[in-house]
């Protein structure tokens, strides 16, 4: 049987400002275990928002978000911080390290937090993530040290740190030329293939979206 | 946990070490000024107050010289008929002598809030020099009480207090009456009481207050030199004078020996009020000053820290989107402004402590204050502590208002605004 990871249940979001527009409309769909689905779309279309509602940064929304079988809905902030840190590992456009800290403590960061291991122990398992990514080399440099696909691949080392129940990127090679975007590509593809990885990620790559297990296309706030 | 927290406090702050610096250097040049006027502005109501209150009793026991209540005549005519005026009363001829002294003195002694008692005898003179009087009050004293309670050695600046009661029908007069007298140690004066005997007293020490006035009229011999001038017995002393454990007590307890005793009581807030109304305003002028100081260095800190935050947007919105929760970065912020508190206020303790030390080096003579040779400064660890905790809660709250905000970042719309 296939276990459901996410599943979002009559999600509609408004924004209020300048005026009421309904940008989500009664989204529903569910993620199993495993899969790797890419979301696509026009610009505009709410992809990114759908994307904050899925992964609890955004919690202004109406309908449900199942996570592992539990509801976000009345979760309060702490617990959802939590849940980010423990289930969810993100992947933004821009890669968001810290340049005070090495690559291998930006990637380490998530795991010390959620304090299930010890300093020595997430550190070495940091280490591996990144050796996954092929960049352990570059585990003792600073961040801004780094070349941009280079910084894209410790970000995802990053998410992956909690060996989280999904990933979720949002145009996560947006900023890199098509030979990185190739290299980010076939990370997730291995990471989905050998690591039965659930992945969820949104981009306009067509190419990319192509070699998914799913594409789930969006359009004006609902799914086709 | 906690430590993660920190390190990533450490390291925004390491980052930006410069402008930590400069909000440290703000608390610690206030916490500096701040200890170095309060300590000197302290050692110098100590001073003004020792000048006084170290030599006035707690409580002093005399009698008033008043009529008697109860006049000899509604004595003998009386009915409720009668009524008795009488005009131009005057005091009895019994001067201000204290009846049952002894009695008194040996209670005050067995009283535990009592520190010291020292019994006195003061009488109204003339220094006789060639023709001229001049007037003066002899103080005869039990020197080695007097010594022990008001310090009366530090005022000798002749001679040896002691001799007071070693070397017999001996005096120590004060700067401005020898100055006057010209005399020296060694050489002896003619003194004529109030009821018109003449005596001869050796000089064995010279003494300067530092108030002129007193300087100029008071001089000191033991008790028994003084009850052989007035020629009176020698259980006649004039005033007990009281220190006790607690000063503060002195209003009360001064009430209360005036009923036991059923003698006149004053106490020393009664007697020098207008030296605590000075002291406290002193006070009040140096904390002022140094919580302003202190509030200036807040608002640098509150400055640096909502800089950090707006130029850290995307530290703390990836920090949140991670899993970070708000009071968690909350917490990385207020440790922040706390770090700097700590070590700018632990190094402005030091820093105060040594100005107020090289203010205690500055020379300070004059000659109304002999013991004094330099600037007057109070190390009262009571300094140290109040600034350490002011510089504490003040980057507490110059940290907590950045910090909220930051705890409030809302990471969805950094990362939309990239
Ligand atoms: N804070 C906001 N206030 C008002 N409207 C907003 C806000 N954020 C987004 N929108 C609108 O919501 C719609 C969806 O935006 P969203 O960023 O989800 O689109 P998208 O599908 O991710 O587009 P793109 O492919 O260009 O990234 C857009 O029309 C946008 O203008
Ligand atoms: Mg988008």
């Amino acid at each position: 049987m296939n276990q459901k990871v996410l599943e979002a249940v009559n999600i509609s979001k408004y924004f209020h400002d300048p005026t009421t527009v309904q940008v989500l409309k009664d989204i529903n769909f569910s993620l199993n275990k495993g899969e790797f689905v890419s979301i696509t779309g026009k610009s505009g279309c709410g992809k990114s928002t759908l994307l904050y509602i899925l992964s609890t940064m955004d919690t202004d929304y109406s309908g449900d978000l199942l996570i592992d079988g539990v509801s976000m809905k009345q979760k309060k902030e702490k617990e959802l911080a939590f849940v980010r840190n423990e289930k969810i590992g993100f992947v933004f456009q821009f890669h968001y390290l810290l340049n005070e800290f090495s690559v291998l403590k930006n990637v380490a960061l998530p795991g010390l937090n959620l304090g299930k291991l010890s300093q020595k122990e997430v550190e070495d398992k940091a280490y591996e993530k990144l050796k996954i990514l092929g960049i352990e080399k570059e585990a003792y440099k600073k961040p801004n040290q780094l070349s941009g696909g280079q910084k894209q691949r410790v970000a995802i080392a990053r998410a992956l740190i909690n060996d989280p129940i999904i990933i979720m990127g949002d145009e996560p090679t947006g900023n890199l030329d098509k030979k990185n975007s190739q290299i980010v590509f076939d990370i997730f593809k291995e990471l989905s293939e050998v690591f039965n990885q659930t992945l969820l990620i949104v981009t306009h790559d067509n190419d990319f979206a192509l070699n998914t297990n799913r594409i789930i296309e969006m359009e004006d706030g609902k799914i086709l | 946990m906690i430590k993660l927290t920190f390190s990533i406090a450490y390291a925004l702050l390491l980052a930006r070490w410069k402008q930590t610096l400069v909000a440290a250097i703000g608390v610690t040049f206030s916490i500096t000024m701040f200890i170095a006027l309060l300590g000197f502005m302290n050692g110098l109501n100590e001073l003004l107050d020792g000048l006084v209150i170290n030599r006035t009793p707690h409580i002093s026991i005399y009698n008033e010289i008043l009529p008697t209540e109860n006049q000899p005549t509604d004595k003998y005519f009386f009915n409720e008929n009668i009524y008795n005026f009488i005009s131009s009363k005057k005091p009895k001829n019994e001067l201000s002598q204290i009846y049952n002294s002894g009695a008194i003195i040996q209670t005050l002694k067995s009283d535990n809030r009592v520190l010291g008692v020292s019994p006195k005898l003061t009488t109204q003179v003339f220094y006789n020099t060639g023709t001229i009087d001049i007037s003066g009050i002899i103080n005869g004293i039990d020197v080695i009480a007097e010594n022990k309670l008001f310090t009366f050695s530090d005022y000798v600046i002749k001679g040896n207090s002691e001799d007071l009661k070693t070397v017999s029908n001996s005096i120590i007069l004060g700067k401005g009456a020898a100055d006057v007298l010209l005399v020296d140690i060694g050489d002896v004066i003619q003194v004529t009481s109030n009821k018109g005997e003449i005596s001869q007293l050796k000089v064995v020490g010279i003494f300067q207050s530092g108030i002129k006035d007193i300087d100029k009229v008071q001089s000191y011999t033991s008790i028994s030199t003084a009850q052989k001038l007035l020629g009176v017995s020698n259980n006649y002393i004039t005033d007990i004078q009281i220190k006790l454990k607690n000063l503060n007590l002195a209003p009360q307890i001064a009430a209360e020996f005036r009923s036991t005793f059923n003698v006149d009581a004053i106490d020393i807030q009664t007697a020098n009020a207008q030296y605590e109304t000075g002291s406290s305003v002193r006070s009040l002028i140096s904390y002022a000053v140094g919580i302003t100081l202190l509030i200036v260095a807040g608002f640098g800190i509150y400055n640096i820290l909502n800089m950090m935050i707006y130029e850290k947007m995307d530290t703390i919105a990836i920090l949140k989107a991670t899993g970070f929760s708000g009071s968690q970065v909350k917490f990385i912020f207020i440790s922040i402004a706390l770090t700097i508190g700590i070590f700018g206020g632990i190094l402005g303790l030091l820093f105060g402590f040594g100005t107020s030390y090289l203010i205690d080096q500055i020379p300070f003579n004059t000659a109304a204050l002999p013991t004094i040779k330099t600037y007057p400064v109070s190390y009262n660890p009571k300094y140290y502590l109040i600034g350490g905790i002011f510089s504490i809660v003040t980057t507490y709250f110059a940290g907590y208002f950045p910090s909220r905000k930051a705890s409030k970042v809302d990471p969805v719309i950094i990362i939309r605004g990239k």
